[in-house]
């Protein structure tokens, strides 16, 4: 099943193979870009500069925030979508999984009228609550949650679909509720798939830019994340946004290297994301 | 107590009109080809599918009733299931796959675990509560599909086709223990099947499904012996023959002529055990056999020490042979042959 174990009898289709290095050469280009003009020898003190340090911390903590919340969240709506049939299900998925294909910013601009303190919620989060999500550290957390769950809800909801539903009639005929039967039989089934999708939704989450500009601004130490400091430095300290970039694609690379083996694996065990977006 | 159902369904094409009851501690198997309603119908009572109308009652609880708007979930009915696919729970170990019934119902951990540790040993598995599922044959995950099942000590056990996952050669040995196991549970039991030695082996009494609806009930023997219909004659393993009876002589709808003994004139039914077909090369060589029908042998299987040969003609047979008077004729497909059977020994009633 695997390409590894495809015989390599030396007669593969040369236009092919032109085409495809080609492509190769296109996604491998920027990058070495990126590493032919990094000022190697100033890297730690430009990673160790304070700004830097705060915006990777804001980057992690909202980044996970976010993702706890799509998994909090996601795996519910995915169960809704997978399993239960109501009218106008299609549009509800359409819904929800409109983010992923949005320009963030466009996310960013909706969110801030819907929950921006003269929006259509925010108002009334602010006069009862005295809560403000736009600039302001949660409200990145909204933000990346935004774009990122789709990624966990689309993930999950192939899972399910995929699953034997005749294992959860078996946990019934054995005297467990559905919730039981959810928390014991269907959530380990689908587990490895809420793991992959919740470290493709933590690295939408951290890669967040748009969304996060638009709703949550550009503070130093409560908005400014990762992305924000990249494309700030740009302005005033290029050789910085550089170092910064490359900690953003190590951190990318790493994620999608760890997660080879789940989607294109070693065994029919592998569970397959329906589109590969990261 | 006792289970009483009537199951009224319509699942696409297919009406399932089934009507059954099932004394405690005895056990019913429910006989019909793939597609006549089996597994549906242990759906409904295992609560899995709600039944568009009749009624279901176990132990005098009525627990599906469409028109007094009753309907217990399987979760709260005295039912263990035995999926034909066993259907365990892959990511746990054997040990609480028997144990989860307990667990569901708010056994106390420690006390779940000791009683499906009890199950274990008792079905024999107990060096595999550790393992995974995964690591069980399968006769031994079939074993941990009933102790699973009866764990949580059911009224009412479904089996699902409980031995059609099995390989030919495991069958038998599995059949053996299950019927072993089966004997110590004095709840109501049933079992679909496709199979009639599933059946012989392990029921006390037969319900045949065919089409969606329960054509005949009774213990195997009172089946076999008076099959109802052609469809059971085949499943059960006899020839029936249809026809109407004029001074003492069936005459079939293809125009052949079965002698018989004694019966009324009449809309009839003969049933012809294969046992009781002699095969002959010349007509003349049976000098008592009254019956006499050529026919060309089609099909020969040997089944252990008889041999089952399907004859065509006038009348289609399948006749039952000793493999000794099998190897004296030499038989072989393509053969001309002469079936012949004493009127004494055919088996008549009304139709």
């Amino acid at each position: 099943m695997t390409d590894r174990r495809r015989p390599r009898d030396g007669r593969l289709p040369l236009p092919v193979l032109v085409l495809a290095g080609i492509a190769i050469v296109f996604f491998a280009l920027p990058l070495i870009g990126l590493l032919w003009r990094a000022p190697w020898s100033r890297a730690w003190e430009y990673l160790t500069d304070d700004a830097a340090l705060t915006a990777l911390r804001l980057s992690l903590v909202c980044s996970l925030w976010a993702t706890a919340l799509s998994v909090v969240f996601g795996v519910p709506l995915a169960w809704l979508l997978a399993r239960v049939q109501f009218r106008g299900r299609g549009a509800v998925r359409a819904l929800c999984l409109l983010s992923m294909v949005l320009p963030p910013v466009v996310g960013g601009l909706a969110l801030f009228f819907a929950l921006g303190r003269r929006g259509l919620v925010g108002q009334w989060l602010d006069r009862w609550f005295n809560i403000q999500l736009p600039f302001t550290t949660a409200g990145v957390v909204v933000a990346q949650t935004f774009v990122a769950m789709p990624f966990l809800v689309i993930t999950v909801e192939a899972a399910l679909r995929q699953m034997n539903t005749r294992v959860e009639d078996a946990s019934r005929t054995l005297g467990a509720s559905r919730w039981y039967t959810f928390r014991r039989v269907t959530l380990p089934a689908v587990g490895p798939s809420v793991a992959a999708g919740a470290v493709l939704a933590w690295a939408r989450a951290l890669g967040e830019f748009g969304a996060t500009i638009t709703f949550a601004g550009n503070f130093p130490g409560t908005t400014q994340t990762m992305p924000l400091a990249v494309y700030l430095a740009r302005e005033t300290n290029p050789e910085q946004s550089i170092i910064l970039a490359l900690v953003l694609i190590a951190i990318s690379f790493a994620v999608l290297v760890g997660l080879r083996d789940r989607w294109f694996g070693r065994s029919g065990e592998a569970v397959r994301p329906p589109m590969v977006q990261a | 107590m006792s289970l009483s159902a009537a199951v009224g369904l319509q699942l696409g094409s297919l009406q399932l009109q089934a009507d059954l009851e099932v004394a405690p501690g005895e056990l019913l198997a429910v006989l019909g080809p793939n597609g006549a309603g089996k597994s549906s119908l242990l759906r409904c009572l295992a609560g899995l599918q709600p039944i568009a109308e009749g009624c279901i009652a176990i132990d005098g609880v009525v627990v599906d009733e469409p028109l007094s708007r009753t309907f217990v979930g399987p979760q709260h009915r005295p039912i263990g299931v035995v999926f034909q696919d066993y259907l365990l729970f892959e990511y746990m170990s054997v040990l609480e796959n028997v144990a989860f019934g307990l667990r569901a119902r708010r056994t106390p951990r420690a006390e779940a675990r000791r009683r499906a540790a009890e199950w274990l040993e008792r079905v024999g598995l107990g060096e595999y509560r550790d393992q995974r599922p995964r690591a069980l044959s399968g006769g031994q995950a079939q074993r941990a599909a009933l102790a699973r099942a009866m764990a949580t000590d059911p009224r009412l056990l479904l089996l699902d086709e409980p031995l059609a996952a099995l390989d030919a050669a495991t069958r038998a040995g599995v059949r053996r223990d299950l019927r072993r196991h089966l004997e110590t549970f004095d709840g109501m039991r049933i079992m679909v099947t496709h199979d009639p030695v599933d059946a012989y082996a392990l029921a006390d009494r037969v319900a045949i499904l065919d089409g969606g609806s329960i054509v005949q009930t009774g213990t195997l023997a009172d089946v076999t012996a008076h099959p109802r219909s052609r469809y059971v004659a085949d499943l059960v393993g006899v020839n029936l023959v249809a026809g109407t009876i004029e001074h003492g002589v069936l005459i079939t709808a293809t125009g052949a002529h079965v002698i018989i003994a004694d019966a009324a004139d009449g809309a009839s039914l003969a049933v012809i055990r294969p046992h009781s077909i002699m095969l002959v090369r010349q007509p003349n060589d049976g000098a008592s056999a009254r019956n006499v029908w050529a026919g060309t042998i089609t099909d020969i299987d040997r089944l252990g020490h008889r041999v089952r040969v399907v004859v065509v003609g006038a009348l289609p047979l399948i006749a039952e042979i000793t493999v000794e008077a099998f190897d004296a004729l030499q038989l072989r497909p393509g053969d001309e042959i002469h079936a012949s059977v004493k009127a004494t020994d055919i088996e008549v009633y009304p139709a």
